[in-house]
């Protein structure tokens, strides 16, 4: 696996973090580097912190940081708003896709292609092409153009068409919050070779946050992070994703208590 | 995106509301009297019996109390004797643009209306104060037989049918406001569509009110003969002025045996202008009559357009939407009478109010008791932006025949957070994300028009979000 390892290049650098909705902390203290080329997981048991995480990258107006910091190549990403993240390159696939009523699939795709990637990309035949051959890869029929962004979606369509704004967006860091839940086995493989095909070896990185291993089979993370309570108690390599699906959560916390992490 | 570039650069206004120098021909004075109603009637040199009716009407204004619904405060607030009650800025009623006067021709080629014209429309007529200054149809459409004027002239070419017709959907004792612009009424459209003809293109009327304290009392008679089709189309604005302004219409359709009238308005008057107007159609057997209603501007708009199912297995369809802003409250609505059997309606309201704005839906549904299997379907869709917009929804049916089957749905929604948070994370500001929003509201409506006007409703809109994220 090629690391860009190289010290400046750091894509994504979150130190310290701590953060909460109203006066509820739930981020105690995160600390995660990504590197360009990368993909990362973080698992964690529902009400350990995940999308909080998730929300805080992309600038949730409800979710407040406490302390610590959050940056992107160098910049500070917590100054920004949440547009201009979008603008900077961080993408996020939703957990629970919003719906539009009346706003046009094609029409938006063009508008966030506009307005993400400039003008010139969401203009004439190229961008066709590259919407065409998008949908293909990921088995969205034409027809899926002119419905309502969201709107009477089945949760697999919904998490389909987050990975579709993900490929045409081109984001820098694609973060992907429970995108596998809610899609079968055909499913899972679509996106993940979706996030392979945007991420892998690039100057792309991903954050996978899910609660099961299934669609880290098919993505083979380099690195996988255990939160547990607003904490990161555990890191390693894929292996540490199987090791979760064998023994479960408590023997992370169990091993977690005898190293003294939590 | 151009559309909300432009917005941005365009913070708070609202586009139409400049104003020409006023070079009146003839001007009355303000206030209004039955002198007033003779010398307008005599000054347009019309037969006897329309000056009888203009005095029927005039009496009957001054006798009728103000409605005691909508707005009643605001509708108190109007002055009769401030206004101006006919204003003349043009000698005639040019068919080449070239001879309207400058000012005049400026102020629609800044609103767009002769380029339109020559894309897309198969007429149009201009109206600026109290008289059409522009006036012109395909020559194809005259061929077959199609009439299309400014009303004073369809009286003065073709007495017989206006006769016939005029006030035969609206009778002059309808209300106040009708009574007032049957009294005083000056241009609108008069429209004859021959027997199987199909007018493919729209038609558009233009009305432009450019004088202060100006009350602009258009007349509009649209028959549809047999079988035929028109798509009759209307597009308004107004200057922004602190005094107010007074726009009173009365509109007319008659839709004869198997034809189809298609009615659609975008109106965007300054929000210093009453908009006060009557908008009924007659729907003969298997014929269609649709309204298609935008509302945007106005200081208060008191507005139901109502179809009379007189004939068996006629439908009627009114589409509207509503926006209010800051001091505008939108009273708009519909009303569909079921007087034969296997009619059937549909209705569908949105209305959007913001900042202090206030949107009210007023629906009558009538099914009489000898109408059998008539259908009727009413959604009512209410958007409030912020706290201390309001809302409000007053559906009546009243279903005098079991056969009946009636459909009603309403719903008041708020834009959300997380809503607004998605499309923001695809890169779109809390504006644009905000406006995407809103036109998505409105795309029902906005679908049911013609291209063009689809694209300037939602630039409107783009304009009208600016600004209201606090």
């Amino acid at each position: 696996m090629v690391h860009g390892e190289s010290g400046g290049g750091t894509l994504l650098e979150i130190s310290n973090l701590h953060a909460g909705i109203e006066d509820k902390q739930i981020l105690r203290g995160i600390d995660l580097s990504i590197e360009p080329g990368e993909i990362h997981a973080i698992m964690g048991r529902n009400g350990s912190g995940k999308t909080t995480a998730a929300n805080i990258i992309m600038g949730h107006p409800d979710f407040e940081v406490e302390s610590g910091r959050v940056m992107l190549s160098g910049e500070d990403l917590l100054e920004l708003e949440t547009w201009e993240r979008a603008r900077e390159g961080v993408f996020l696939s939703f957990q629970y896709p919003q719906a539009v009523p009346g706003l046009q699939v094609g029409n938006f795709l063009r508008k966030s292609v506009a307005s993400i990637r400039g003008e010139e990309s969401a203009k004439g035949a190229d961008f066709r092409n590259e919407l065409n051959e998008a949908m293909d890869a990921l088995g969205i029929p034409r027809s899926f153009l002119s419905r309502y962004v969201n709107d009477g979606f089945s949760g697999g369509e919904k998490k389909r068409f987050e990975i579709l704004q993900m490929l045409l967006l081109k984001p820098r860091l694609a973060i992907l919050d429970e995108t596998d839940s809610g899609l079968d086995i055909d499913g899972i493989k679509t996106v993940a070779a979706g996030v392979n095909a945007a991420i892998r070896g690039g100057e792309s990185a991903a954050l996978i946050i899910t609660h099961y291993s299934r669609i880290l089979e098919h993505v083979k993370p380099d690195k996988v992070h255990v939160l547990i309570d607003g904490r990161i108690v555990a890191s390693g390599g894929p292996e540490l994703a199987t090791e979760l699906e064998n023994n479960g959560y408590d023997w992370i916390e169990e091993r977690g208590e005898a190293e003294g992490v939590a | 995106m151009p559309a909300n570039q432009d917005a941005m650069e365009a913070v708070g206004d609202y586009k139409s509301g400049w104003h020409d120098p006023e070079n009146s021909t003839i001007r009355f004075d303000f206030g209004l009297s039955e002198e007033v109603v003779r010398e307008i009637s005599a000054l347009k040199g019309e037969p006897e019996w329309m000056t009888d009716i203009r005095i029927k009407a005039y009496r009957h204004f001054i006798e009728r109390p103000m409605p005691t619904w909508g707005n009643t405060p605001m509708l108190h607030e109007i002055d009769f004797d401030s206004i101006c009650y006919y204003l003349r800025s043009s000698k005639a009623t040019e068919k080449d643009w070239d001879e309207v006067p400058d000012d005049i021709r400026n102020t629609f080629d800044r609103l767009g209306i002769p380029e339109a014209e020559q894309k897309w429309l198969s007429g149009v007529t201009a109206q600026y104060e109290s008289e059409a200054v522009y006036h012109s149809i395909r020559e194809d459409l005259e061929k077959q037989g199609v009439i299309f004027l400014d009303m004073d002239s369809g009286l003065r070419e073709h007495p017989e049918i206006v006769k016939e017709w005029f006030c035969s959907v609206v009778p002059l004792t309808d209300n106040k406001f009708a009574a007032l612009n049957t009294a005083v009424w000056s241009g609108g459209s008069f429209i004859y569509v021959p027997k199987g003809v199909h007018v493919e293109m729209p038609v558009q009327a233009y009305f432009r009110i450019n004088a202060k304290n100006m009350g602009q009392f258009e007349r509009t008679l649209i028959i549809a003969d047999e079988g035929s089709s028109i798509h009759y189309v209307e597009g308004c604005t107004a200057p922004t002025y602190s005094t107010d302004s007074l726009h009173s219409a009365v509109v007319e359709l008659i839709a004869l045996p198997g034809a189809h009238i298609r009615y659609s308005t975008v109106q965007n008057w300054s929000a210093n202008v009453y908009n006060l107007v009557t908008k009924r159609g007659i729907a003969h057997e298997n014929s269609k009559i649709e309204w298609v209603d935008g509302n945007i501007g106005s200081k208060l708009t008191m507005k139901y357009p109502s179809v009379i199912l007189k004939g068996e297995g006629s439908h009627a369809e009114v589409i509207s939407v509503a926006y209010s802003g800051e001091g505008q409250h939108q009273d708009a609505g519909a009303k569909i009478h079921h007087l034969a059997s296997n009619t059937t309606s549909k209705i569908l309201s949105k209305s959007i109010s913001k900042n202090g704005g206030r949107g009210s839906y007023r629906g009558l549904v009538k099914v009489s008791p000898k109408a059998e299997n008539c259908k009727l379907n009413v959604v009512c869709d209410a958007l409030i932006l912020d706290e201390g917009s309001r809302s409000d929804t007053y559906p009546t049916m009243e279903v005098a025949n079991p056969t009946a089957r009636c459909e009603h749905e309403a719903s008041v929604s708020k834009v959300s957070d997380n809503q607004l948070f998605y499309l923001m994370s695809r890169g779109h500001s809390e504006e644009e994300a905000l406006a995407m929003i809103v036109n998505g509201f409105f795309e029902p409506f906005t679908r049911e028009l013609p291209m063009e006007y689809a694209v300037e409703l939602n630039q409107l809109m783009a304009l009208e979000m600016e600004g209201s994220i606090g």
